[in-house]
């Protein structure tokens, strides 16, 4: 960290030992002056919402009946907390996520082993692995739904036919098999996200230590064990991190494959739907309290990880 | 964290410096790598040929692998039949991820500065503070801001998207920028102070030329997240400032003979990220991972 700048801000204010002190106040808000734009906007236009979502919450609003509002106390809650659409949507969201950001860790980490090698055309090799994650969700998630997971003419049923013959089985894949189909189109598209992460790990792990490591008879399990995986920790859960902010998220992908039928909605999109088909101003927002509330328990532990990850790159 | 992942041009030299074919378990491995490569690539490929077939050709099974060119997805997909043009969505698209994109660049370098170069108090938490506002679902605020813009009369209005995609990108590009800030060395600002270089001075003349790529890292992701963006441009547009996802959308339960518009659809949104990030892979990874891995 460059902090050379500070002694002398505050030498020069020494100087005048009289107002110093406010001298000094002064100094701190032309220090904070950069920061306080982008500060003031955010809360403004992120967190004040969520107070909104609070009071929303606790009120008696539907769009439909604009005579009944009024103030509901814990009834949206308790409405929300006992509905089992909720409950199966907190659990589609779970699962979503944790399968997701596993799958596409594990294959991320196995392509990554696979491209750390020098190979012929490994450049072009990892452009088409990131071409997945280049392709606008919405577009990818039609991609999939329609010219993919078609029954009739889709490109994975068409070559069932084209191996098999006429009588080749032709699966309807997203009615039989509703949420791993968003799954394996998430996983299609953030297995390059996580496979772009770990190999940056890999490509900057010590060399020398490698080297030595060979040379002292060490296998390439005993390496990949004890040396590169314990380097690559701290990649992997950067990478399982971001990655479940963005899945836990995720709308694009449960919303065009299956518009959250036959189980697949996730907490967005029931919110989404209470709010926007519904029109129960109340209880989406109480919904959204539950999801705050959730998300700040997973993000506690979630930020820990990154400030371990962050001291580590300021001790550097 | 040091790591600089390795541009295809850098590709040659790694070669030169592999041992020679005899290693035949190598061979096997880097053909595996081509295997799955492929296997990754396939759907855009499948995607980028169906919309290149007549609408026919498109839907039959098996599937129809050297049928020939046509342009007619594309015809469909710009009107030619329903008169629907997406050039409204999609220069609304162009001007949400530009705008937001230099908003946030404004707000976010000096905040950076104030985090990295000559930090305030405290400057780690304000630093998880953006991040925590990351983590919060979108959704959960989603009502009161659509109440909000009924209330001012900005539903359906592109400014609106341009506001929420800045505050959307402004945590992340405050952590990149503040990352590629802190590589500025002390003594180099040092040294312009003592030469009576005022503070815009040094920042437009050393600081900016300094961290140009990692403007251009920053910018690229804010660019791409606002391009992709669903649930807001949805909720809070229609017919006037609706962008290209949203667009999209209209595909979802589409029925009957459309695969090759859908698939051209596809390819004509995802072009400028595909492009974009394309050339600038090697910034990609950077902004990814916040601007923790070089």
């Amino acid at each position: 960290m460059s902090t050379a700048l500070e002694p002398r801000s505050d030498a020069a204010t020494a100087d005048r030992p009289g107002d110093g002190r406010s001298a000094r106040r002064a100094g701190d808000w032309a220090r904070r002056a950069p920061l306080l734009p982008a500060l003031i906007f955010l809360i403004i236009v992120t967190q004040l919402p969520f107070v909104g979502t609070l009071v929303i919450s606790f009120m008696d609003w539907n769009a439909y009946y604009p005579d009944e509002r009024g103030f509901a106390g814990f009834d949206n809650f308790a409405r929300v907390l006992t509905d089992v659409n909720t409950r199966d949507s907190i659990i589609t969201t779970i699962v979503l996520t944790v399968s997701v950001v596993l799958i596409s860790l594990v294959l991320g980490l196995l392509i990554a082993l696979l491209l750390d090698r020098a190979f012929l055309g490994r450049g072009l090799v990892r452009t088409m692995m990131i071409t997945p994650f280049l392709v606008v969700p919405v577009a990818a998630a039609l991609v999939w739904k329609h010219a993919l997971y078609n029954p009739e003419y889709g490109l994975f049923n068409g070559l069932l036919t084209g191996l098999f013959g006429e009588n080749a089985v032709q699966p309807d894949w997203i009615s039989t098999w509703p949420l791993s189909s968003i799954v394996a189109a998430l996983v299609w598209q953030w297995t390059p996200f996580m496979m772009l992460i770990i190999l940056a790990g890999l490509q900057s792990k010590p060399h020398d230590v490698m080297e030595a490591a060979k040379i002292d008879g060490c296998s390439n399990w005993q390496t990949f064990r004890y040396m590169t995986f314990p380097h690559l920790r701290q990649y992997l859960e950067l990478g399982g991190l971001l990655g479940s902010i963005y899945i836990v998220q995720n709308f694009d992908a449960v919303f065009t494959i299956t518009s959250g039928g036959l189980g697949t909605a996730n907490l967005p999109y029931t919110i989404y739907q209470t709010f926007y088909n519904a029109q129960d101003y109340g209880r989406a927002s109480a919904a959204g309290v539950v999801v705050v509330i959730g998300t700040i328990l997973i993000a506690m532990l979630a930020l820990r990880t990154v400030s371990s990850l962050f001291r580590e790159e300021g001790s550097r | 964290m040091t790591a600089t992942i390795d541009a295809p041009p850098a590709t040659p030299s790694r070669l030169a410096t592999a041992p020679p074919r005899r290693n035949r378990s190598g061979m096997l491995l880097g053909l595996l790598a081509w295997i799955v490569g492929l296997l990754f690539v396939a759907p855009v490929l499948w995607m980028v040929l169906t919309s290149f077939h007549n609408e026919n050709d498109a839907a039959t099974n098996p599937p129809s692998l050297f049928a020939p060119l046509s342009l007619e997805g594309y015809a469909n997909f710009f009107g030619s039949t329903t008169g629907a043009s997406p050039w409204p969505p999609l220069l609304n698209s162009v001007t949400a991820s530009v705008l937001s994109t230099l908003l946030v660049l404004l707000l976010a370098i000096p905040a950076a500065y104030a985090l990295s170069i000559r930090p305030v108090r405290k400057w780690t938490d304000v630093l998880f503070f953006f991040l925590s506002t990351k983590m919060l679902p979108v959704v959960a605020g989603l009502l009161p801001v659509y109440l909000i813009a009924q209330g001012i009369g900005m539903l359906d209005n592109i400014w609106l998207l341009v506001v929420l995609y800045t505050s959307m990108n402004l945590p992340i590009a405050v952590w990149m920028m503040r990352s590629f800030l802190a590589e500025v060395p002390g003594e180099v600002l040092e040294a312009a102070s003592m030469d009576g270089c005022s503070l815009p001075r040094t920042l437009r003349t050393i600081v900016i030329p300094m961290v140009a790529p990692g403007i251009a890292a920053t910018s690229l992701i804010c660019f791409i997240f606002s391009w992709n963006e669903l649930l807001f441009a949805r909720v809070l547009t229609a017919t006037v400032a609706q962008t290209a996802p949203v667009f999209l959308t209209s595909f979802v339960t589409s029925q009957g003979l459309f695969l090759a518009k859908v698939c051209a659809a596809a390819v004509v949104v995802s072009l400028p990220v595909l492009i974009a990030g394309f050339a600038a892979q090697d910034k990609l990874v950077q902004g990814l991972s916040l601007g923790a891995i070089k």
